[in-house]
């Protein structure tokens, strides 16, 4: 630590020109590692204290906050703090998944932020031990429409092509997702990736570093000048500020090896502990797991394979080159790594052993570049307990009164107004860029509520769903937390799925913001008390704050990934009409729909105002058990959750996804933009044969839910009538044209 | 009867046409890994879908010049059936095994869909199990899928009857009248950009493949049949 042959800053010119700083470490966050460390820190240190120490590695605006989520159930193998979580689904199976943010990355490079965003999130699963089957995502962008918006469609176009690229390669098929268009997002697209992955029980690998004298491998690519940094850098605000090269490159041919290499080697049994080097690289990977474990780590820097010579200790530890892993083996046996990566055409190299000093010690050879305490990275990262305050545009948005808005004069007009908005038009624009087949084993393709995915050998199926409503959050955060994680077990229920665990990715402007603060706090309140209600904890997650650029915040949106059990393969649902002749019923709260945070408020009245809609989780949970038992006893043949665009926008997509009209007969005191086009929780649209309709009332009664024939399916035609009036009249193929042709329209 | 599915570092649907061998006929089919160079035990070998080297170069080209690859030409000569589906087809038409070549989509984007093929050949070892003129439901995959021929070959292919699936109504690819499969003039090699193996259960969304699978297995007893009887 004496000798500094690299014209790199000595401890003093760092301390003195407060060039840690640059790094994102702040004045009093410098002061603490003097004193954690009894000296002043050199450069590779500083750097790496500044990765771990910063929001995307450390949490620490969040930790106090996250901390409150429910994460235990008997079926919760693994919950938060592994690189991905793990629920058993019976029959020796388990179930790992995870969703994590690239909306930084993405922001400057679409196509390769969005890729090593997929990248990133399939190496977190399968270094669990299991193999991944399906890949989901949650995207948000600024509006697509007119000349002024072609950035937008350029990120759009980009990070569709992006994630593209890398799942179509790498053969995990993209089977769900949701795409929202906003202003708000417009300088901050949002780009949140889920991998979803299969494993038995006895497969299960973690992230630790146990066994004094265990080789320490890096395995994979090698180790370049790209991504330095990365993790800093989604910490700050405005990504636009920065560097490109702080974005990574993806190869997704090198990651399919590296899977497989991995998954061959993890089952040979001779692996110690296993993690993905994602965000600060080698720093985070070699430090968590010996956190994980109490041990200590000693690395040598020249061992550490590279593309390029000159690299710097400093550089070795905070690239974030792709498609690495670091590995833990059993002392002696070395070389099953490297044999089984070599047929692999990759590296594996030892690089250094685990010792038992609690130490995380760099050497180059026999010279010591970097000695740092392991918890004081870890476990001493600072917590900031950020102060948090109530927004004072809720006076504003919650006095919105529905009686200044007028109703629409042609209904139908207003119908294909909302089925030709980009947020709930067809997606298949997105969806037919990704390979959604790959693995044969899709059963529920996307489109429908969640994606199914069968497990061969047995007959039993996965249902997923990624959902998240910002502008919900935005207009009650507490509420809009509930609604996130209900709408998400919601799809899965409709599927024919038991919702059975969460991962959550956690999108925020900056949380020095008390009004941020406040958002972030109440919404995740919000969601632990729905995964509560719902018995549904959370496993795994992803937090990105900072999600600002020139004072425009972004909405406060968590996206949920809800993964559920579908116990047999004739409980598969989807969300279109089947039969001409069978009843359409509502389940749950007819009365609840209002235009607070509605779609058809934004895009028809131009306001984003009201309270979010209603929701009751004690209705929403006796909802979500009738029909998914309705479901099971073979009785429902189309259930479709009503969400943007209120109940005609879901009859319109049931009968496009069918071919097949419908009339509906309604009665209601409401004014009937809130019927046709509000929104509200706990409701769910149910197509159901004419023998069986007595039998499901009947279900739904003794739940103590709600339900309401609303009509018939059949004939070409849309038909609504409320109070004897018709109100909606259309062509279903017409209906079609409008919101199958938006996005492709849009994008030309 | 004997399959071999290729695997190379990059293939991704390997599983499924084993899968699909299995589970539609009930016949043993081994994965042979890209550096063996000895086919001579199979009497079906299929080239599947995937990213064999990664592909960033021209789908296909290394592939083409690996030593299973070599074996492929070997076993084609002696008339075995050989099978390439996406991936494989590109491979295929890299390796001089099947004529032209494959090319971006003109949408210049990655397409999935379950996509109408006609059956205008239906006198080959792949097809025989469905009627000319049938219109079957097969899924694609591809971002380079736009197949192209010069005009002389073209003409052949015409004439030889050597078109074996096209689109029908629809052109998802670009490709040049629409050709969605061919095979070489011997009809014992066949490369389709679209998976019949992704389509053999209804739970999948279509079963229509299942009779590409039982017509090689029928073609086979029938060869073996002709053979005993000579």
């Amino acid at each position: 630590m004496t000798t500094n042959v690299r014209n790199e800053p000595t401890p003093q010119q760092i301390a003195d020109e407060k060039i840690y700083r640059t790094f994102g470490l702040t004045d009093e966050e410098y002061d603490k590692v003097v004193q954690l460390m009894g000296r002043k820190p050199n450069y590779v240190e500083t750097g790496i204290y500044s990765v771990m120490w910063s929001e995307h590695c450390s949490y620490k605006s969040s930790r106090p906050i996250l901390k409150k989520f429910p994460t235990q159930a008997p079926h919760v193998l693994q919950g938060p703090g592994e690189n991905a979580g793990i629920i058993d689904i019976g029959d020796n199976l388990a179930v790992s998944f995870k969703i994590e943010s690239h909306n930084h990355p993405s922001a400057i490079e679409p196509y390769q932020g969005a890729a090593t965003g997929v990248g990133g999130i399939i190496r977190d699963v399968f270094t669990m031990g299991a193999r991944p089957i399906a890949l989901l995502n949650s995207l948000r962008f600024g509006e697509i429409d007119g000349a002024d918006n072609a950035h937008n469609r350029y990120l759009f176009g980009n990070v569709v092509a992006g994630i593209a690229g890398y799942g179509n390669c790498i053969g995990i098929p993209t089977v769900g997702g949701e795409v929202v268009f906003d202003d708000r997002y417009k300088y901050n697209p949002l780009v949140n990736a889920m991998c979803v992955g299969l494993l038995t029980h006895d497969e299960i690998a973690k992230g630790t570093a146990s066994g004094v004298g265990n080789p320490v491998l890096a395995v994979g690519a090698r180790t370049g000048r790209d991504g330095i940094h990365g993790a800093t850098f989604a910490s700050t605000e405005d990504p636009h500020s920065k560097e490109r090269s702080a974005v990574q490159v993806g190869d997704p041919f090198m990651e399919k090896l590296l899977l497989e290499a991995c998954l061959e080697l993890i089952a040979t049994g001779a692996v110690v502990g296993i993690q993905d080097m994602g965000a600060a690289g080698l720093t985070s990977s070699s430090s968590e797991m010996a956190a994980r474990a109490g041990s200590g780590l000693e690395l040598d820097m020249l061992k550490v394979p590279r593309r390029e010579e000159g690299m710097t200790p400093y550089e070795l530890m905070l690239s974030e080159s792709q498609e690495r892993m670091l590995v833990v083996m059993e002392k002696g046996k070395e070389h099953i790594a490297e044999e089984i990566f070599r047929k692999w055409n990759l590296e594996a190299t030892v690089i250094g052993k685990v010792t038992d000093d609690g130490k995380l010690r760099l050497t180059e050879g026999d010279e010591v570049v970097a000695e740092i305490e392991v918890t004081t990275l870890v476990d001493d990262a600072p917590v900031y307990h950020r102060p948090s305050a109530r927004p004072a545009y809720l006076d504003e948005t919650l006095s919105f009164d529905p009686a200044s808005i007028a109703l629409p004069e042609n209904f139908t007009e207003t119908l294909h107004t909302l089925l030709g908005t980009p947020t709930i038009a067809s997606k298949e624009y997105v969806y037919s860029q990704y390979d959604y087949m790959v693995r044969t084993s899709t059963v529920v393709r996307p489109g429908s509520d969640a994606a199914v995915v069968a497990i061969r050998g047995t007959r039993k199926a996965l249902a997923m769903s990624t959902d998240g409503n910002g502008r919900y959050v935005y207009l009650n955060p507490r509420r809009g937390g509930q609604h996130a994680i209900a709408e998400a077990a919601r799809n899965v229920v409709c599927s024919g799925g038991k919702p059975l665990a969460v991962t959550d990715c956690l999108n925020y402007s900056s949380p020095e913001k008390p009004e941020i603060f406040y958002q972030f706090e109440e919404s995740c309140a919000g969601m632990s008390e729905a995964c509560t209600a719902l018995a549904t904890p959370v496993i795994s997650g992803n937090v990105s704050l900072y999600n600002q650029t020139n004072d425009l915040d972004i909405y406060p949106t968590p996206i949920i990934g809800m993964v559920g059990l579908v116990e047999d393969l004739d409980h598969i649902t989807t969300q279109e009409f089947k039969q001409a002749g069978n009843r359409i019923l509502l389940v749950g709260p007819s009365d609840t729909a209002g235009l607070g945070g509605s779609e058809y408020l934004r895009v028809v009245h131009g306001q984003i105002a009201g309270d979010a809609p209603a929701l009751d989780l004690n209705v929403e949970k006796a909802l979500q058990t009738a029909v998914l038992t309705a479901i099971q006893e073979g009785r429902i043949r189309a259930a479709h959750d009503l969400a943007e665009g209120g109940l005609a926008v879901a009859l319109s997509e049931s009968c496009i996804g069918g071919k097949l009209g419908a009339t509906i007969e309604l009665n209601s005191t409401q004014r009937l933009d809130e019927v046709l086009f509000g929104e509200a929780g706990s409701r769910i649209l149910v197509e159901v044969a004419p023998e069986q309709l007595s039998g499901v009332e009947a279900l739904f009664a003794k739940a103590g839910v709600s339900s309401t024939v609303l009509g018939t399916v059949g004939g070409d035609r849309l038909e609504i009538r409320v109070n004897g009036e018709a109100v909606i009249s259309d062509a279903v193929t017409h209906l079609e044209s409008t919101w199958r042709g938006a996005i492709p329209c849009l994008m030309k | 009867m004997k399959f071999a599915v290729l695997v190379f570092p990059g293939s991704n649907c390997d599983i499924d046409a084993v899968k699909a061998v299995e589970d539609v006929l009930q016949q043993p089919v081994d994965t042979v890994w890209h550096t063996t160079s000895d086919l001579s035990e199979y009497d079906c070998i299929i080239v599947p879908g995937g990213f064999s080297y990664g592909d960033y170069l021209r789908c296909g080209a290394m592939a083409s010049l690996s030593p299973v690859m070599e074996a492929v030409k070997v076993e084609a000569a002696k008339g075995k059936f050989i099978v390439g589906i996406c991936n494989g087809f590109q491979i295929l038409t890299e390796t001089g095994l099947l004529p032209g070549a494959l090319r971006h989509n003109d949408t210049m984007q990655f397409r999935c869909d379950i996509t109408p093929l006609v059956v205008e050949n239906a006198d080959t070892p792949f097809t025989r199990e469905y009627s000319k003129g049938d219109v079957i439901n097969i899924p694609i995959a591809h971002g380079e899928g736009n197949y192209i021929a010069d005009e002389e070959t073209l003409a052949r292919l015409n004439s030889n009857n050597q078109v074996v699936f096209r689109y029908h109504e629809c052109n998802p690819n670009g490709s040049v009248e629409r050709i969605a499969g061919i095979c070489n003039e011997a009809g014992n090699v066949l490369g389709m950009m679209p998976h019949p193996e992704r389509a053999v259960s209804d739970l999948l969304g279509s079963a229509d493949g299942k009779a590409f699978f039982t017509s090689i297995l029928k073609a086979w007893e029938a060869r073996v049949h002709d053979h005993q009887r000579a």
